[in-house]
């Protein structure tokens, strides 16, 4: 009864379980293999003490040490909650279904403000919403990415596909500018009440969460950091970084619903036919599958995702303007699904990770540790400045200086290392070639297959 | 049985005029005894004629060959039969049914259903999810009853009456060996195989061959013939694209044969056999 996983690569065929709770449970967790939930942990155990050794590096042992490690777990957290909510739909439209999507951020942006539009106060300081409460916003943001995409999905769906990526780019920077419109925005405001706020961006609703620490349980978590050291009142964690902490969390919470619906997709014949579609379309066609309606659903379902992840990552921060939404949010999300191995679940979640705590988050910390450490001088303003004294007289504090200074810069020349070394030697991602067999039960011959391997 | 074949012995016009004294005698309004009906096919490819007038019609329950010199539109046809490429102008019927202009799905869900003369497999799914993704009427191909929990259950059960079958398709095939690799790990013959088991996953009525035995060791050749014929009992129609002329004239009750885009001739492989036209055009291409 139980066909929970079996010693295989893949677990035993769940009974067809109509009936009892049991059954729908062991269906719906079943197939979730121990060794991907063992890969994503271990890799976080790894990345999350790397950081605590960043912060122990860089501060040593203080009493503001450990507000320091939880505040950069917390930033850890929800960028990888962020980056793995989209890097999962991106994996299903272009993993799964080869939709060569590169309007993540497009998408996103539409999620995010009609969130703000439908639940932002009408009397906020920059930009106006309805005031409607934050789940009709949330649902509406969901509902308006999915239009728009569906809205993109049905002409493009005519052109080939080096032409679909073209409109969702387009589409994406068309919202983005759209957004940026004080004219557009003052102009709605005028007409219906609503406004985007332009490029000044919009006031966004609070953290459903905050309202949490409003509560006695709420206050008790704070007090519970609180501590008593030599008759002094020390507090390790802050109020703030425990609330934020907590949305943290949350994110992660629904990240974890994002990958197991994905995932049971992924295992489903309806994902049968869009890997086909993938990778052979003409061929899901001569099967009979009407492949225009498969391309839709995904795409809107994809969007949708997209909307909801941006609604939580760029929607919980009090504030967004069109600047969060430039292409290169698709393009980092576009490096954790190659990271992780495109056409993979579980290798989005860990591309994710891998992508924003090494590549996004861990120069700029140890930029911080070495300028923390070394007492620096100032940085010259110029690369001549910083390279002169190298080449004359052979200093390299100048250049050392220059280039903490501009980490961020530098982080983009290791990425594009980074994205050669992968394509080059690990074209499959770094967890290497992964079948995730699309079928809801195991295909393994029924009889045999036990005995025999 | 058809004569006529020889003695019209023109040039233009007699494509069409052939077939029409090939066609109408038989099927006479009774499309159930031709499946397949094809009249005056044309698809151009910029200047190309590929295929030009061509008109014929498949016997239900027949092994039908389809020859032709390389060039001569075979592949062209069975790509506007089965919606792949738009045809210029023409008629295609199945089954009673105008399919031209119809979708590649809606024509394959009618139970027509193709293979590729260059095999298509879906190269990074494996053996076993390429012949699970064939069959029609897969109730897990819908969203919701992918994901909703509890509605599951049927589809599971579908999935594993669905895999049974193709166990049993797998071995016919003789490529349960292979039955977890990717596709594409797969050599040409053994892909071809696979393409055939796809192509009978889906129960089809017709099934369109497109040089399915290129490739193929002769012992599975046999076999896949003998095949072909249960199922050709079964009721199945087959029309056959292939090049081994004795395979043709052993194993096919009809022959079509097409020449620069037109039906050059058609009939009993020992009527075409000693056609004077169709020996020139082989020869002509020096074959
Ligand atoms: N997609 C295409 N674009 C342009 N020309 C094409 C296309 N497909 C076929 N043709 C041309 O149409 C003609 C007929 O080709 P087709 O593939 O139908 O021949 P065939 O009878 O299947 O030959 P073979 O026995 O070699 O498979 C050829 O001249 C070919 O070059
Ligand atoms: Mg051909």
């Amino acid at each position: 009864m139980t066909g929970e996983s079996g010693s295989g690569p893949e677990s035993g065929g769940d009974p067809p379980g109509d009936g009892s709770i049991r059954a729908v449970f062991a269906d719906m967790f079943g197939r979730i293999e121990r060794s991907d939930v063992l890969i994503v942990a271990t890799a976080m155990v790894a990345v999350y003490t790397l950081f605590m050794i960043f912060v122990l590096l860089r501060l040593g042992i203080t009493t503001g040490t450990p507000n320091a490690i939880a505040s950069a777990w917390r930033e850890l957290t929800f960028l990888f909650a962020a980056y793995a909510m989209l890097a999962l739909a991106l994996n299903l439209h272009w993993g799964y279904t080869g939709l060569f999507n590169i309007g993540v951020a497009g998408f996103m942006a539409v999620g995010v403000y009609t969130m703000a539009l439908l639940s932002t106060s009408p009397d906020a300081v920059s930009g106006q919403g309805l005031g409607l409460p934050l789940p009709i916003g949330v649902i509406g943001g969901m509902i308006a990415a999915a239009l728009v995409g569906l809205v993109a999905a049905v002409p493009a769906l005519r052109v080939r596909a080096d032409y679909f990526a073209i409109v969702t780019l387009g589409l994406s920077e068309i919202i983005r500018l759209s957004l940026n419109s004080r004219t557009l925005s003052d102009w709605t405001r005028d007409r219906f009440g609503f406004a985007t706020g332009g490029g000044s961006g919009i006031d966004l609703p609070a953290r459903p969460t905050d309202a949490l620490f409003d509560t006695a349980a709420g206050e008790a978590l704070i007090d519970l950091f609180v501590v008593r050291i030599g008759g002094e009142e020390v507090t390790l964690v802050a109020a703030s970084v425990i609330r934020r902490f907590t949305w943290a969390l949350v994110m992660l919470g629904i990240m974890i619903g994002f990958y197991w619906l994905l995932r049971r997709i992924g295992y489903s014949p309806f994902g049968r036919v869009l890997k086909s579609i993938r990778e052979d379309e003409l061929v899901a066609q001569s099967l009979g599958k009407d492949t225009r309606i498969f391309k839709i659903k995904v795409f809107m379902l994809g969007c949708a995702l997209m909307g909801l992840g941006g609604i939580l990552w760029q929607g919980s921060q009090g504030f967004v303007s069109p600047d969060s939404f430039r292409p290169i949010v698709t393009f980092y999300v576009f490096v954790a699904v190659i990271i992780g191995g495109s056409g993979s679940n579980t290798g989005s979640v860990v591309g994710a990770l891998f992508f924003v705590s090494l590549l996004f988050l861990a120069p700029r910390r140890i930029g911080g540790i070495v300028d923390a450490r070394l007492d620096l001088i100032d940085a010259p303003g110029t690369f001549a400045g910083a390279a002169d004294p190298l080449v004359s007289v052979f200093n390299a504090e100048p250049m050392l200086a220059y280039t903490i200074d501009n980490i961020s810069a530098l982080q983009f020349i290791l990425l594009g290392i980074v994205l050669i070394l992968i394509v080059q030697n690990r074209p499959d991602g770094i967890m290497g070639h992964r079948t995730e067999t699309a079928a809801a039960v195991d295909l393994n011959r029924p009889n045999r297959g036990e005995e025999d391997e | 049985m058809s004569e006529p074949d020889i003695s019209a012995e023109e040039t233009d016009g007699r494509a069409a005029a052939t077939d029409e004294a090939n066609v109408e005698p038989e099927s006479a309004g009774a499309p159930a005894d031709t499946p397949l009906r094809v009249a005056n096919l044309r698809k151009t490819f910029g200047g190309i004629v590929a295929v030009d007038d061509a008109s014929f019609a498949v016997e239900a329950g027949s092994l039908t060959g389809l020859i032709g010199p390389n060039g001569a539109g075979k592949s062209t046809t069975f790509n506007c039969i089965t919606g792949a490429h738009k045809p210029d102008s023409g008629r295609v019927e199945f089954q009673g049914e105008r399919i031209t202009g119809l979708r590649p799905d809606q024509i394959a869900n009618r139970g027509l259903v193709r293979t590729f003369q260059i095999a298509r497999s879906l190269e990074e799914m494996t053996v076993l999810e390429n012949l699970m993704l064939a069959p029609k009427g897969q109730i897990g191909e819908t969203l919701w009853r992918s994901v909703v929990p509890g509605a599951r259950g049927k589809v599971v059960a579908q999935e594993e009456e669905l895999r049974e079958r193709v166990w049993e398709t797998l071995e016919f095939f003789e490529i349960d060996h292979l039955a977890g690799q990717t596709a594409g790990s797969l050599s040409g013959g053994q892909r071809k195989l696979l393409e055939m088991a796809r192509a009978m996953m889906t129960e089809p009525d017709m099934l369109l061959l497109d040089e399915p035995l290129a490739g193929v060791n002769p012992t599975l050749e046999h076999k896949l013939l003998a095949r072909i014929h249960d199922l050709q009992d079964e009721g199945y129609t087959f029309l056959l694209v292939e090049h081994d002329m004795d395979v043709i004239m052993q194993h096919c009750e009809r022959v079509i044969v097409m020449h620069q885009g037109s039906v050059l001739a058609e009939g009993e492989p020992s009527v075409i056999r000693n056609d004077e036209r169709v020996i020139e055009a082989y020869l002509g291409e020096d074959v």
